[in-house]
């Protein structure tokens, strides 16, 4: 290889490199995550999946809960065409845990203007968490193709 | 001493007609599908724009229906059409040998018929489950057997590439393979290996399902299996036109390309590297974050290869440039051949690249994903990409292929370079409205003009940004199918003996360490021995795959 060649090819692995610590700093340094592994529900040999999801805690009680001062879980069900609730009311500087799974094909979970942002698959439960640090409307949206009325599934976190 | 990177290069192209006749079919039903691909990219894009144009298209029942299409076509059929046809022709010249005629014909029969079959499910409303098709929607099985015949012409494809290059090594030992014919055998010996993952999920799981052989899927090992070729897909779509832009532009421009060597090592490159479809499921859960963040690296380190490509291709360029008058830092770049319609597009295709690879390096970076994972970002991104730097080139490579085809002129060069401009300001437009719009949250794969709920501040701009460059992205698509047509039937006839290729300032090495370069067993060892390090972890939970998700199909 030429001199100019070894010159640029190392100036580009350099600057990939520092763009990488960049990122290691953001997961490791300010405590973005990643979803990942957080819990399987899996139908016994005949049960369909939705059944299996609305008789395992928590799914079998979906819903907004306090679990400690400013600590919120939510627990939702994403299904053709909507998410269960529809509508969530939080106080401003809420720490709000979702925790979401599919009853029946895969979905998407994304809130703009924030950073959670998940994959909704069958058989698997979904885990972000997020503080509401700034009242407003938030939209979560389905961004996952899941069938016929897909662009009509959304649902409301109203943080007072 | 300049070398050539064919074998022969003054001797006669040894193509029989008969096989050039067969190639120039398998391409034109490549073309054929992009012009049923931008009819209804056409409307994906008015979507955005709040003009919901689906009502008006015969046949089309949903929006959906019409993406599925719109995939389907462009980045299924049309890149595997142009695939197969184009690097059988590099790879016979760069041998200067013929094909073999069977197994031309067995690709071709084997690709029309799949994509027959996968059309007839979508067109019917039987398969409106996107070019991804994500179990557990399911499509008629009619869909998932045409893929496999698809994906199956491409293996044949590789048969004939490969018994060439094996004929040619055995009559000629001890000598380095022609650049071009090497270049070519890579993609496809990559290619065969990515496309292992989606071959297992369409005929172990998604095929057996969809005839009622097996009563359930398992949807995570579905979305791995497509996206461990899902992400190297995009390089099979991108390699044959970086086959033109080392092998083919800098001689169109009356340069040569300066390394053998950094060529060879930059598809070896993309051969070596394979397994980094996770970055695709980076918010997907059941995947460990530590091993998403290995893939993050991994894909750094392929985005090399295309930085290299980006110095090789530019100092081809200039040393073209500077041979022909060209002066000045930049001023030589202005200098060069614009005024020739193939060049032009692929210049303009190489420029929208660079935003394109941009884009991309977002998208694969790990916690920034969560900001744009299935925005409209992404479709954003990959229509400077695959939308642009590939099929621009493609309409590029087709102004001096169809002609070579044909043996007829190009019908009209002023009329083809305006295409390409428009084509290229249009995508410019088109993907500003939709990476904006993905940034202020608006999905992508969604009928934004169907939504029930208000629109988020920012999106209308973007639909309306989306709306006036897809428009003209689809003018120019339309120009383009006029230019060849015009060419095909309306044009002068010509003798044009053969293909365009560069040469080389700095040779192959003819002895040393470089030498194993051209020994492709122990790239591609090396390659499957890095697909089993990254993908046993995630596969291990899914031996047996857990088969719990019925099939859906109200779409």
């Amino acid at each position: 290889m030429d001199r100019y060649e070894r010159i640029f090819f190392w100036f580009s692995a350099a600057m990939l490199g520092v763009l990488l610590c960049a990122l290691a700093y953001v997961t490791l340094g300010m405590h973005i995550h990643l979803p990942g592994p957080s819990g399987r529900i899996i139908p016994r040999a005949g049960q369909n999946l939705g059944a299996a999801v609305l008789s395992t805690p928590p799914f079998n009680h979906p819903g907004l809960r306090q679990t400690g001062p400013g600590e919120y879980e939510v627990v939702m069900l994403a299904q053709q065409w909507f998410f269960y609730p529809r509508r969530i009311q939080l106080p401003a500087g809420a720490n709000v845990t979702f925790r979401v799974t599919s009853a029946d094909v895969t979905h998407g979970f994304f809130i703009p203007g924030t950073r959670v942002n998940m994959m909704i698959i069958p058989g698997y439960v979904s885990v972000e968490t997020y503080r509401f640090s700034r009242p407003g409307d938030y939209r979560i949206i389905c961004h996952e193709y899941c069938g016929l009325d897909h662009h009509t599934m959304s649902a409301e976190v109203m943080v007072k | 001493m300049r070398t050539s990177v064919v074998y022969e290069p003054e001797a006669a192209f040894a193509l029989p007609a008969l096989q050039r006749r067969l190639i120039s079919l398998t391409i034109y039903l490549g073309f054929a599908a992009l012009g049923v691909g931008v009819l209804n990219g056409l409307a994906q894009a008015l979507n955005y724009a709040d003009i919901d144009v689906f009502k008006y298209y015969p046949g089309m029942r949903t929006y959906y229906q019409g993406l599925t299409v719109h995939g389907v076509f462009n980045v299924i059929i049309l890149t595997f059409a142009f695939g197969n046809g184009f690097v059988s022709l590099t790879t016979a010249r760069g041998l200067n040998r013929p094909l073999n005629t069977g197994l031309l014909v067995a690709a071709l029969a084997s690709l029309a018929s799949g994509s027959a079959l996968a059309a007839g499910a979508i067109l019917s409303g039987r398969a409106s489950v996107l070019y991804t098709f994500y179990a557990p929607l399911q499509a008629h099985w009619t869909f998932y057997l045409g893929l496999v015949l698809i994906v199956l012409s491409t293996w044949i494809t590789s048969l004939n590439i490969f018994l060439m290059v094996r004929a040619w090594r055995r009559e000629h030992p001890g000598q380095r393979i022609p650049l071009l014919a090497f270049i070519s055998a890579v993609t496809y010996i990559f290619w065969d290996i990515a496309s292992v993952g989606v071959a297992v999920e369409v005929v172990g799981l998604l095929l057996p399902w969809s005839l009622g052989l097996l009563p359930a899927t398992d949807p995570l090992l579905d979305r791995t299996l497509f996206w461990f070729t899902g992400h190297p897909i995009v390089y099979f779509w991108l390699l044959p036109v970086y086959i033109s832009w080392y092998a083919m532009i800098p001689r169109q421009v009356g340069g040569s390309l300066f390394s053998d060597t950094a060529v060879r090592i930059v598809f070896l490159m993309f051969l070596s590297i394979i397994p980094i479809g996770l970055h695709h499921q980076f918010v997907d859960p059941g995947i460990s974050p530590g091993l998403k963040f290995v893939v993050a690296v991994l894909t750094f380190i392929v985005f090399l290869p295309s930085l290299l490509t980006a110095f090789s291709v530019m100092y081809a360029l200039e040393i073209g440039s500077r041979r022909n008058g060209g002066t000045g830092v930049i001023g030589w770049f202005f200098h060069l051949p614009w005024s020739d319609p193939s060049v032009a597009a692929q210049l303009l295709a190489m420029i929208a690249f660079m935003l394109g690879g941009v884009t991309g390096l977002m998208n694969a970076s790990y916690t920034i994903n969560l900001e744009i994972h299935n925005t409209a970002f992404v479709p954003g991104h990959f229509h400077l990409t695959v939308g642009t730097a590939v099929a621009l080139s493609y309409m590029g490579i087709a102004y001096w292929l169809v002609p070579y085809f044909e043996q007829k002129e190009l019908w009209n060069r002023k009329f083809a370079l305006s295409q390409a401009w428009i084509y290229f300001i249009g995508v410019l437009i088109f993907a500003r409205g939709l990476i904006s719009g993905g940034l202020a949250g608006m999905p992508r794969r969604t009928a934004i003009s169907l939504i029930d709920y208000p629109k988020l501040p920012g999106w209308r701009e973007a639909g309306i940004m989306t709306g006036v460059g897809g428009t003209l992205m689809f003018i120019a698509a339309a120009m383009f199918f006029f230019e060849i047509f015009m060419t095909t039937f309306f044009s002068r006839r010509a003798e044009i003996a053969d293909i365009p290729f560069t040469d080389t300032i700095e040779p192959p090495a003819a002895d040393g360490f470089l030498v194993s370069l051209d020994r492709f067993r122990y790239w591609i060892i090396a390659s499957i021995v890095l697909c089993v390090i990254i993908y046993a972890p995630v596969l291990r939970s899914h031996i047996p795959p857990n088969l719990y998700s019925v099939g859906y199909s109200n779409y």
